[in-house]
């Protein structure tokens, strides 16, 4: 006889979340990204050679603003990697484009760190910047992943 | 089964049913009447499209005199200065009028002749690292040179501008720029132009006298990107409606926007794709895209940026050549420029969309006659690319009831005051 009881009260609580959580929450454009993305602003590199991490001085990082990041690249050791050659590219794996901007490493900054001119990201959404690395003969890469509003 | 329910149990029933009912009906209201209209997420977007959101306008370090008064009041006069043109009939104005937003109505300009190519706004222009269609130009003053020596534009020369200089300007034109050479040897007519007279008299000139009539015609694209930097957007219905918006998703201003302008809003940033490029307060990312937009009946296919870049890299009258102010490292758009790569073929610069409703006919050749036809366009997922390839991925599926909010929606992005009058 009892289980009517909580039978309904559990079909009342229910019935009050539902109606609690019919907020609005349609998606916009730019959301189909795959889920579980790594946002990290550290990442080991794929051959799993260097630590690589970047630092934007525009943060948040907004769209349509020509930019500066420091890229910072040391060994899995914590070694500085020094005397880099870097070729970074962006690309919006959801779309047929990259950057509006052909970004350059522009100086080396010491201490294993990197000026990186030229950013700039025309779209909100998903993008994938790529940093292709060669040290001491070791060639590798690391993408970082940025979800842009 | 019990057949005997105690009717403690069945009033019980009846309560929990009735209170159900009730919360039924109070959560429709408060669905229908008082749920936000947007997500906090959409309506930090919908802030960052608000002239609110608008930077003021950065400098251009390659023209020392870009927010100079005296060279805003030359400029405009020589924008609208029919005299600046082959058959004195022509003006800056002529094609980029003051009262259709600095635009003409018409799918090609028309100058001294017809222009294939769509008359671009020139209201907040000035924001753009790029400037035409292909973004050939790197400056809004290296843009200003070109129409005046293009043949079908304003179709003159650079000798004729310097003497025109010297006979109607030379106060306000020494005030700026120093000195005036003295011309009065110089050929009327003589540019690197179509023309065969003029480009050789032009070849007839020692690299001094070219160098200084050179500079002539760069101070006058100065003065003329001067004015320009003045033509800025002013705030339409929508960035009203942006303003009015609580950070709870509410407008405490009902009413700024009709139901199917909204409806058209959210389509904006959501299923139509829109604000991928048509993003930010001027509703465009100044970059390149080709989304297979049909070529103009009879005239050739546009090449789109891949020209754009190769001209822009080649100009006299760039931010790295020798008339422009600025340090090379400011030259950020040429410096960072993307030379290669699958989106330079056939890729044409985003236009704003501010005014849009008001600046018919659309794309770079003027195309698509009305609004209804661009959304049929990006509807059907864009067209085939007749250079390059189409970006875009696949069809939008919009019915056509949401084409139409659509294009409601567009029109809530025309200012709201009237466009400046000519003086």
């Amino acid at each position: 006889m009892r289980h009517i009881y909580t039978y309904t009260l559990l079909i009342l609580a229910l019935f009050f979340l539902a109606s609690c959580s019919s907020s609005s929450t349609s998606s916009t454009a730019h959301g189909n990204a795959p889920a579980n993305l790594d946002f990290s602003t550290t990442r080991l590199s794929e051959a799993g050679h260097y630590r690589v991490s970047y630092t934007s001085e525009l943060n948040p990082i907004a769209i349509n603003q020509l930019h500066t990041w420091t890229l910072h690249i040391e060994t899995v050791e914590g070694t500085p990697v020094e005397n880099a050659v870097i070729q970074v590219y962006g690309d919006m794996p959801e779309h047929r484009h990259g950057m509006p901007t052909a970004p350059k490493v522009t100086q080396y900054l010491g201490d294993g760190n990197y000026r990186v001119e030229g950013m700039r990201f025309q779209m909100g959404g998903w993008w994938e910047v790529v940093f292709e690395i060669e040290a001491d003969g070791e060639t590798d890469r690391v993408a970082f992943n940025l979800m842009l509003r | 089964m019990r057949l005997g329910v105690a009717r403690s149990e069945r009033l019980f029933l009846l309560a929990v049913s009735g209170v159900m009912a009730l919360l039924l009906g109070v959560s429709a209201v408060v669905f229908l009447t008082d749920s936000p209209t947007w997500s906090p997420d959409e309506v930090a977007l919908l802030r960052s499209l608000s002239l609110d959101a608008l930077e003021p306008l950065p400098p251009d370090p390659s023209n020392r005199v870009a927010d100079n008064p005296d060279a805003i009041a030359l400029g405009e006069r020589l924008f609208f200065d029919v005299r600046f043109s082959a058959n004195g009939a022509v003006s800056c104005a002529s094609c980029h009028m003051p009262e259709r937003y600095f635009t003409d109505g018409r799918p090609f300009g028309v100058g001294v002749g017809v222009i294939p190519l769509n008359t671009m706004t020139l209201i907040g222009a000035a924001y753009s690292p790029w400037f035409t269609w292909d973004g050939k130009a790197d400056s809004q003053w290296a843009q200003a040179l070109l129409p005046l020596e293009n043949a079908v534009e304003h179709g003159g020369n650079r000798t004729l501008y310097a003497h025109l200089i010297a006979e109607y300007y030379v106060a306000e034109y020494e005030a700026l720029f120093g000195p005036l050479p003295d011309l009065s040897h110089l050929p009327r007519n003589a540019g690197p132009v179509d023309d065969p007279v003029a480009a050789a008299a032009w070849e007839a000139m020692t690299p001094e006298e070219q160098d200084a009539i050179n500079r002539i015609f760069a101070n006058m694209g100065k003065a003329l990107a001067a004015f320009q930097r003045t033509l800025l957007p002013q705030p339409a219905r929508f960035d009203r409606y942006v303003a009015s918006l609580n950070d709870d998703g509410r407008s405490s201003q009902p009413g700024i926007l009709s139901e199917e302008e909204i409806a058209g809003l959210r389509l904006f940033i959501g299923k139509g794709q829109c604000i991928n490029c048509h993003n930010g307060p001027r509703f465009t990312n100044d970059a390149f895209h080709n989304t297979g937009v049909p070529a103009a009946p009879g005239y050739p296919v546009h090449r789109g940026r891949i020209d754009g870049v190769a001209r822009v890299q080649s100009d006299l009258f760039n931010c790295l050549g020798p008339y422009s102010d600025a340090a090379p490292e400011e030259c950020t758009a040429l410096r960072f420029v993307v030379t290669e790569g699958d989106t330079l073929p056939g890729g044409m610069k985003t236009p704003t969309l501010r005014n849009v409703a008001e600046t018919a006919p659309y794309m770079h050749t003027g195309q698509f006659a009305t609004l209804a036809d661009v959304i049929e366009h990006y509807n059907a997922g864009g067209g085939l690319a007749l250079f390059g390839h189409n970006e875009l991925h696949q069809p939008l599926n919009l019915t056509a009831t949401e084409a139409k909010q659509l294009e409601a929606f567009l029109h809530t992005l025309t200012e709201e005051p009237m466009p400046p009058e000519e003086p």
